[in-house]
Parts: C-alpha cells; sequence; structure tokens
C-alpha cells in the first residue's frame, strides 16, 4: 500500500519538477493524495479537511529552495505541520508538593487501562517513586484480580476492597497511600462508553472527590474516526491532562492521535509498545508524524539521513566502501547514525519495500547492542584488521562483551561478508547498508 | 416473525440509532434544500461515509457506483440517494455473505462443533465468548469452554465469572501454561462429556507478533490431532470503534488461521458499522455476529438485511 502512495507521489513530484515556485494548480493534486493517506491513517475527516486548508494557504507562493522539488517541500511542509500539531515538547506528570500525588487514568473499554497503570507504576518505582495502584474497576469481571497479579509482578501494593463501590475505593486509598508512605498513587477506573451516563457520571464523581493531579486518557491507536467524540466527551467530562496511546507496537497508522490533539489540544505523554512492564515510551511526535504519512518513502529517511549523517563522514565512508576499506570502526559508527534515526524496525519501516521484512524476522534495537558490544571489546588493531582476531582474542571479546564466541563468530562472519558485498557495488547506499546490519543482527 | 426475534430486531434498531442519526440524519441534511444529486451531495456523502470508518477505496467504490447510477439510469431527484445507497452497500454486504441459517444452530455432524475465538487485546473477546455460550446453552446445546488465554493476568477468573453466568462449564489450567495444551486437553474432555459445543478462547494479540500468531497456528494444529476438521469455527473479534487497522487484522488472522467470520463488538457506542462493510467488501468474510452492550443476551446473530433495514429507517 505504501508502495503504492510512493509511486503516486513520484508521479506528482514529476509533474511538479523544474517549477520554481508553488502555485495552486501545482500542489492541489499532491495534497489530494496527503489527503488519501491521512485518511487512510484514520485521521478523522474533519481534521484533515482543516490541516490540508491550512498546508496549501501556508505553502502557497513560497519560494522553493534550489535543490529540491515543490513536491519535496510540500512533504516537509506536511511533516512539519504534522509534527506541531502534535505538541513539540514532552510534557511529564505534575507531582503534588504534597503526597500522594494522585493520577487518575481513564477511557473506554479495551483501551489498555489496566496494563498501562502498570506500566506506568513501573516507570515511577524504577525512577525511585513509591507507587500504589488503585483498583477503582469494580465493573468488569476480575479486573481487581488482574490489577494485584500486576502488582504483585512488579512489587507494587494494590488497594483492593472486593464490596466497596470505585467512589469508596478511591477516597479511601488516599488515607492508605499516606500510611504507607506512597508518595505516588495509580487509579485504575472502569472502562466505559462515552454515552454511558451512568458510568461517565461514576468516573467524574471520583475526579470531584479525590481531586487527582494528573487525569489521563487511554486511548488504542487503533481506533477510527469514532476518536474524536470519545476524546471530546471524556475531555468535557474530566478535562484530563494528557493522553496514552497504547498498542502501537503493532501496524495501525495511528491517525487518532492527530485526530485527538487537534480536537482537546492535550499533549500525548506516553505510548504502550508491547505488553511487558517497560513497553512503555515518552511520545515523540516527528516518529508519530513519520507513522501516520506511512512514509514508506525514501524521502523522510534521506531527509534524516541528511540531518544526522554528518556530511563529511558520509563521503568518507563512501570513499571507503567504494576502496572496500570498510573497517569495524566504521561499524561502529554506522550503528551510531543508526541509531541516532530512531528505532530501527521505524528506520527499516522507511524504506519501501521493507515493511514485509519484519514479517519473517522481528529486527530488535537489543541486537543491535550486541553487536556493538562486540565491536567495543576489540582493540583499535583488531578493528582494523579483524583478520587478525584468532581464538584467543575472540574469547577476549567474548568475556569483554558478555556474549558468547559463537556469537562473536557470528559477528566476523557477517562483517567479512559485509566487505565483500561492499566491493560489488559502487556507491554506498543506506539501503544495501541496512540490509547488511539487519542480517548480521 | 416471532415476538423475540422481533424484540430483537427493534433492540437492534435502537443501538443503531445513532449510527443513523448520525449518517442518515446527515442526508437529511445535505439534501435538505436540494432537489438535484449534484457534486456537492457526492462529496458530501462521501465525507459521510469515510466518517463513518468506511475506509477510503470502499467509499470510492460505493460513490463510483453511485455516479454511474446516476449517469446510466438518470436518477436526478435526491429523493433516490436513500435508496441507491442502501442497495450499494447492501451489494458490498453480499460479497462472502452466506445464510447463517438459524441462530445458534450447529451441523449435528461435527460433535463437539469447535469454535475458536481469535482477535487482538482489548476487543472483547472473553465477553463474547461469554455470551456466546449462553446463547448456544439457552438454544439447548451441552457447551464447554477452554480457556485458552493463559497469558494475561486473571483472563481466567474473568472467563470464570462469564461461564457462571452462562451456566456452563470451563477446561482451565494455571496462568502461564501452553494455551495449545490447553485446547487439547479441553477437546479431549469435551468428547468424553459428550459436548456438543467447545469454544477456545485465545489470548488477545496484535496480529503483528510472529510468534503470538504462530501460538495460535499451533493450538490450531493440535486440536487437529484429535479432530481433523476443527477448529470449525474460526472467528475474529472485532472492536467496532476500530479504524482501518481492522482490514490488517483480518488479513493476518486469515493468513495464519483461515477466520470463518467477524463478531463486531461495542456496536453500541457512537457511530459505527463501517468497518463491517469494508472488511465484507474488501475479504469476503462474513459477520456473523454483534455485540451491542455489556449483559449476557446482547450478542445478536447479524442479518445484513435487517442491518441495512435498521441502518436506513428514518429516524421517527
Amino acid at each position: 500500500m505504501f508502495e503504492d502512495l510512493t509511486n503516486k507521489l513520484e508521479i506528482v513530484f514529476k509533474k511538479l519538477r523544474g517549477q520554481g515556485k508553488i502555485t495552486e494548480a501545482n500542489i492541489t493534486e499532491s495534497l489530494r493524495e496527503f489527503r488519501r493517506v491521512l485518511l487512510d491513517a484514520d485521521v478523522n475527516y474533519k481534521v484533515v479537511k482543516q490541516f490540508i486548508d491550512d498546508v496549501q494557504k501556508r505553502s502557497l507562493g513560497q519560494e522553493v529552495l534550489t535543490s529540491i522539488t515543490p513536491g519535496q517541500f510540500i512533504v516537509k511542509i506536511i511533516f512539519d505541520e504534522l509534527v506541531k500539531l502534535m505538541g513539540s515538547a514532552h510534557t511529564e506528570i505534575k507531582f503534588s508538593p504534597m503526597p500522594p500525588t494522585i493520577i487518575m487514568v481513564a477511557g473506554l473499554q479495551g483501551s489498555g487501562k489496566t496494563t498501562f497503570c502498570a506500566k506506568l507504576a513501573n516507570h515511577l518505582k524504577s525512577k525511585g517513586n513509591f507507587p500504589m495502584l488503585v483498583a477503582a474497576d469494580v465493573h468488569r469481571p476480575a479486573a481487581i484480580d488482574q490489577l494485584e497479579m500486576l502488582g504483585k509482578q512488579i512489587q507494587v501494593p494494590v488497594v483492593a476492597e472486593r464490596g466497596k463501590n470505585a467512589i469508596e475505593t478511591a477516597i479511601g486509598s488516599i488515607e492508605k497511600a499516606r500510611k504507607a508512605a506512597r508518595d505516588i498513587l495509580i487509579i485504575d477506573t472502569a472502562g466505559r462508553l462515552h454515552i454511558d451516563e451512568e458510568m461517565m457520571q461514576e468516573v467524574e464523581t471520583i475526579k470531584q472527590r479525590v481531586n487527582p493531579h494528573n487525569i489521563l486518557f487511554v486511548v488504542d491507536s487503533m481506533t477510527g474516526q469514532d476518536a474524536v467524540n470519545t476524546a471530546k466527551a471524556f475531555h468535557d467530562r474530566l478535562d484530563f491532562d494528557g493522553v496514552i496511546l497504547t498498542k502501537l507496537d503493532g501496524d495501525t497508522r495511528g491517525g487518532a492521535a492527530i485526530s485527538i490533539r487537534a480536537v482537546v489540544n492535550k499533549p500525548i505523554m506516553f505510548v504502550g509498545v508491547g505488553e511487558k512492564f517497560d513497553a512503555l515510551e515518552v511520545f515523540h511526535p516527528d516518529r508519530m508524524a513519520t507513522r501516520i504519512l506511512g512514509m514508506g518513502d525514501i524521502v523522510t529517511l534521506v531527509e534524516k539521513a541528511q540531518a544526522q549523517f554528518d556530511e563529511h563522514k558520509a563521503q568518507k565512508l563512501e570513499e571507503k566502501i567504494r576502496k572496500a576499506q570498510f573497517t569495524f570502526e566504521d561499524f561502529l559508527d554506522q550503528i551510531h547514525e543508526i541509531k541516532k534515526m530512531g528505532p530501527l524496525q521505524q528506520v527499516l519501516s522507511m524504506i519501501p519495500g521493507a515493511s514485509r521484512i519484519p514479517m519473517d524476522a522481528e529486527v530488535n534495537d537489543k541486537a543491535l547492542v550486541h553487536v556493538e558490544a562486540i565491536i567495543q571489546s576489540m582493540t583499535k588493531e583488531e578493528r582494523q584488521k579483524p583478520q587478525i582476531i584468532n581464538g584467543m582474542r575472540r574469547r577476549r571479546i567474548a568475556n569483554g562483551s558478555g556474549t558468547s564466541i559463537q556469537e562473536v563468530n557470528k559477528v566476523l562472519k557477517q562483517f567479512t561478508e559485509m566487505q565483500k558485498m561492499m566491493k560489488t557495488f559502487s556507491k554506498g547506499k543506506i539501503p544495501n547498508l541496512l540490509r547488511g546490519m539487519k542480517v548480521a543482527s | 416473525m416471532g415476538f423475540f426475534d422481533k424484540f430483537k430486531l427493534n433492540k437492534l434498531k435502537e443501538s443503531l440509532t445513532k449510527t443513523r442519526e448520525n449518517i442518515f440524519g446527515k442526508i437529511q441534511n445535505i439534501i435538505s434544500g436540494k432537489t438535484k444529486i449534484d457534486d456537492e451531495v457526492i462529496d458530501n456523502l462521501e465525507e459521510i461515509l469515510i466518517g463513518g470508518d468506511v475506509g477510503v477505496s470502499t467509499t470510492m467504490r460505493i460513490i463510483e457506483n453511485i455516479r454511474l447510477r446516476v449517469k446510466k439510469d438518470g436518477y436526478q431527484d435526491t429523493a433516490d440517494i436513500d435508496s441507491i445507497l442502501r442497495e450499494e452497500i447492501q451489494k458490498l454486504f453480499m460479497n462472502g455473505y452466506t445464510e447463517n441459517g438459524e441462530p445458534f444452530s450447529i451441523p449435528s455432524i461435527n460433535k463437539p462443533h469447535v469454535i475458536m475465538i481469535v482477535g487482538v487485546n482489548g476487543v472483547g473477546k472473553t465477553t463474547t465468548i461469554g455470551k456466546l455460550a449462553y446463547n448456544y446453552r439457552t438454544n439447548g446445546k451441552k457447551v464447554l469452554i477452554a480457556a485458552a488465554d493463559t497469558f494475561r493476568a486473571a483472563a481466567n477468573e474473568q472467563l470464570e465469572i462469564w461461564a457462571e453466568r452462562a451456566g456452563v462449564e470451563i477446561i482451565q489450567q494455571r496462568q502461564g501454561s501452553d494455551p495449545a495444551a490447553v485446547s487439547f486437553d479441553a477437546l479431549k474432555s469435551a468428547k468424553a462429556r459428550d459436548v456438543d459445543v467447545l469454544i477456545i478462547d485465545t489470548a488477545g494479540r496484535l496480529h503483528t507478533k510472529v510468534n503470538l500468531m504462530e501460538e495460535l497456528k499451533k493450538i490450531k494444529r493440535v486440536v487437529q490431532k484429535l479432530d481433523p476438521q476443527a477448529p470449525h469455527e474460526v472467528l475474529l473479534v472485532v472492536d467496532a470503534s476500530t479504524g482501518q487497522n481492522a482490514i490488517q487484522q483480518a488479513k493476518q488472522f486469515m493468513a495464519a488461521v483461515n477466520i470463518t467470520g467477524l463478531i463486531l463488538t461495542k456496536l453500541d457506542g457512537t457511530a459505527k458499522g463501517g468497518v463491517v462493510i469494508a472488511i465484507s467488501n474488501e475479504l469476503n468474510i462474513p459477520v456473523k455476529y454483534i455485540g451491542v452492550g455489556e449483559k449476557i443476551d446482547d450478542l445478536q446473530p447479524f442479518d445484513n438485511k435487517a442491518f441495512i433495514e435498521a441502518l436506513f429507517e428514518k429516524a421517527s
């Protein structure tokens, strides 16, 4: 699907090539394609309309830099506007000077509230806080059991009072936190439809009675057009402080992020990216914009690479590759450069055609860490001349990097293969390099 | 039509009122003051369909068909658009649609009739299984549930409560055990206990997780050791508020375990239904049931005629 888009855009861009100024006529066509991209990504159609109109106005009459085409220029404007729309600054949890800091978590059924509560508790605990979880979902069968089990796994106490209603449980938990000297209270509320008056009343009452310092709205990143309605309904009742996007480890484009931001203007604070407790990440608007645009588009990769690769280094590298003098030092540099661009899976996904790769081999950054450690455990001489690495050196490298001799052998073998591969092409191309990396990992 | 059916139909209509108000209330708005179908009417129609999560390509297809018909058959009056739209959507539904037969009935040759329930996290699999079990039981079938979601904390406890509400038995092992083994044991004891319907609950998994999709295939393989025809049905549960990603979900689950039908849940919220059209159209997978509430009898066999009928009935 993304390749399809890239092709279409290329056709549009071709027509635009050679024109020095953006005119209404030459952007209408490419904006129509972008409109479709955004709609396919589940951005609400009203938000899309507004957004495209804004971009059109903003880009009209602008001079295009000589180095790029008007098409690329529009891509950049759209990308920048998306990032801006989703907010540039990261927002943190507000801490109360008088502990406990109360965090209330609300959202629809199945959005992932309970899992998020546990992840957040785990995150805060690792930062030196003493969180306490409150099971205020008294409606869903076994929701209290679930939170208790999760609490046990991350070793965080859980307030669970079967038989009491959600409001009583929430109010009572404040005193319990004080007595147990816990400085953070995370209240897990029941999932509810935003049109369920009775349940919305309940969560509103909890808010009024416990006065939370932070109210977080949890939303499934796969949500479609309806995201604006739910976000607005919850916002009208709770005036929440931040949004949590869950299940972003799937392949959803996550247009809901834009819709919500546009409708309620509250920051997205965290994203959930897996089922493990540490699968919680700070939100990056630029990564999200890339994802929503589904830039299976080499343009972004080039743009990102251009910004982050040191021009000079790149030239040197190209020279080295041409002369087949690629050493482990360069390999290490490459790993660092690629890490700067974001998670490897995401970098890969930007390469047209690579979107299918992760299905048969899950690429992860952890694999890179091992490779990095192995190279770092080599001496300078070894990095320059890998052929001198004998059995004894291999054992030392394995010990030094905390890996095994087998892993060291694998990296060495793959490095040799990469060197061979590089001899075969005359120009250093990033996609090829990456493919080499993937094999190596 | 018996009283019960009528009751159900009314409930369906009621739960779809919001969709109807949204889509067809809007149609009324578009056409009020207009008597001819022009570009503006068509554009607005497009927005409404996309706003209902029908998706760009399906919407384009519907719009294109409407345009062609307007041109060919000379429809001019905006009053016609309601009926044209209804027909076009129905056409898309007919892809892959097979007569369901009696709701909650099963072919007698399968003993037990094995139903595997799959889906991504948080769509309402466990709740749906409770409702499904209840419906089969009240239809006079002996039902057994296999608790093969051995991953999520307290999944067993939640399923136990639903099984109790439905008045059916459940086979489970402790959390973390092999879901394929649980399913195998469950089918074995279903055979021994002369059970009619075995429903296998699986853990929610994102369709992009290779290992978890492999695990699902394994459940199917292992169950087939006891009955080569099993599972007779593999139902994918889809949350009605899901956007275009539902199509990816359907594709991936289809590739892994060959799903035979869809269950659309949480249809009691606002403005949904579009996903169903897109999936029916693009993948030819019939929608079997819809979930319209949190009570145990809030699961209904999906009837596309009634669905569309209810959808198009003017709010009174």
